[in-house]
């Protein structure tokens, strides 16, 4: 499952309506620290693949209304939403061991 | 008795829960990866202990003086030390240290999910944070219009008034960044003069939509859900004036964060561990390298560099503390 890629029109089934926890990188293409996260994301998508838990990326730039309604005024910016709901939320690069650390304890939750 | 046999029970869990590693490695910069690529080597089991990969280093776009790489993103570059000392044998825990301490011989580090960890040696390599202003209104707003990455918010910040705080080659570099995003930029600088580059201050002065704000400090950042305004205080007036901005760029350099640190090991009068040549700390058994430590120049390479000599002096420790005499020698290179 490779990563979703999120927009207004989407935004609502993918994350909100979801059943499973969704990780959302909100990101843009002049950040540096974003770009890096992008084959880190890629991998993540790649190794939850199969189980209970979604990867999303959005970008600010194409999506501001977005990025507006969850309030995102520095990037890299991550939040888990659960249920609809924002769970857990940190700003900054990470590493696919430190995402994996944190999708972990909603996996558990979740299965 | 029955209390008696609970007790005991508790106590053989703990005992066999907590595992005592050789060696704990608080930070994982490039100080912190390459003294766990060393320690590893040394056959030392080693945790390295740290909120993120790579540090300050991490988020530098283009690293073009480490040798070896012409030019490499600072993340990249830090996630290939990080796989290396990974593939060597250290273990990650990606927690952040509130407390260091020791207990008869033993040292141990807890974390903010309430961990602790224990080992023989230790060595602090968690780098500096970026210095704070220490106003009301700053912890309640990062992120929420106060950033400390021009890098990154910037763009964010498209058409909106911000300010940006400092007086160095950083706070100048984001200054003329953001004019060509925002609508206006307030330079507030304590002091009357800048210490940057005079190339970058004349640019600044000359661009239109900067403003500089001197001999002033923010006293106050106030808004709602996100950051609307700044009380600013003249410094020679004392007099104080509201600013209404969306934004605030915080650039005025790097501490250590000390406060897990401060009773352990002796401390200079910036914060910075006091190191010797060896890396050994005033604690024997817990050394330190890289940016926490002392020391004139901060360089990834000069960072790395120090991990492992950190490693290697750690080694020597442990070898005595447990009352043997190691190979003089990288094990590898005899194999």
């Amino acid at each position: 499952m490779a990563e979703i890629s999120l927009n207004s029109s989407n935004f609502e089934q993918e994350v909100l309506n979801s059943k499973a926890p969704v990780l959302v990188d909100f990101w843009a293409e002049w950040c540096g620290p974003c770009k890096m996260m992008g084959p880190v994301l890629e991998a993540l998508a790649k190794e939850v693949e199969g189980k209970n838990v979604k990867i999303a990326k959005c970008n600010v730039d194409e999506n501001q209304e977005l990025a507006q309604k969850y309030e995102i005024m520095s990037i890299p910016a991550f939040k888990i939403f659960k249920e609809g709901k924002v769970v857990e939320e940190w700003v900054g690069a990470q590493t696919l061991d430190a995402l994996n650390a944190k999708l972990e304890k909603y996996l558990a939750i979740s299965n | 008795m029955e209390n008696g046999f609970f007790d005991y029970y508790l106590k053989f869990k703990i005992f066999v829960m907590s595992e005592i590693y050789d060696l704990i490695i608080i930070g994982g910069g490039p100080a912190g990866l390459t003294a766990g690529i060393y320690a590893s080597r040394r056959k030392l089991n080693n945790l390295i202990i740290t909120k993120d990969i790579g540090g300050q280093a991490g988020t530098v776009p283009m690293v073009e003086n480490y040798p070896g790489f012409e030019g490499i993103d600072g993340f990249t570059l830090t996630d290939k030390m990080k796989k290396q000392a990974e593939k060597f044998g250290s273990q990650f825990k990606y927690e952040e240290v509130i407390k260091i301490g020791k207990s008869e011989d033993i040292f141990w580090a807890e974390t903010v999910a309430g961990n602790k960890y224990q080992a023989q040696a230790m060595i602090l390599s968690f780098g500096v944070t970026p210095r704070n202003l220490e106003v009301p209104g700053e912890k309640e707003f990062t992120n929420k219009g106060v950033t400390y990455c021009a890098n990154c918010d910037a763009p964010l910040y498209k058409d909106k008034v911000v300010a940006v705080v400092g007086g160095g080659n950083s706070a100048l570099d984001a200054a003329e960044y953001l004019a060509k995003i925002a609508k206006k930029v307030y330079l507030i600088h304590r002091r009357d003069e800048f210490r940057g580059d005079e190339i970058l201050v004349d640019k600044i002065k000359k661009t239109q939509n900067i403003e500089l704000i001197l001999n002033s400090t923010i006293k106050e950042i106030q808004g709602e859900k996100f950051v609307n305004k700044i009380i600013v205080k003249n410094l020679q007036d004392e007099k104080e004036g509201e600013l209404a901005v969306d934004g605030v760029f915080v650039e005025i350099g790097h501490v250590v964060n000390a406060g897990p640190i401060r009773e352990a090991v002796k401390l200079d009068e910036k914060q910075q561990i006091i190191i010797d040549d060896y890396c050994h700390t005033s604690e024997a058994g817990i050394f330190a390298a890289g940016d926490v430590a002392f020391g004139e120049y901060k360089q990834i390479i000069i960072a790395a560099g120090e991990g492992a000599k950190a490693a290697l002096s750690a080694y020597k420790y442990l070898q005595h503390k447990k009352g043997q005499k190691g190979p003089a020698l990288d094990w590898s290179k005899q194999a």
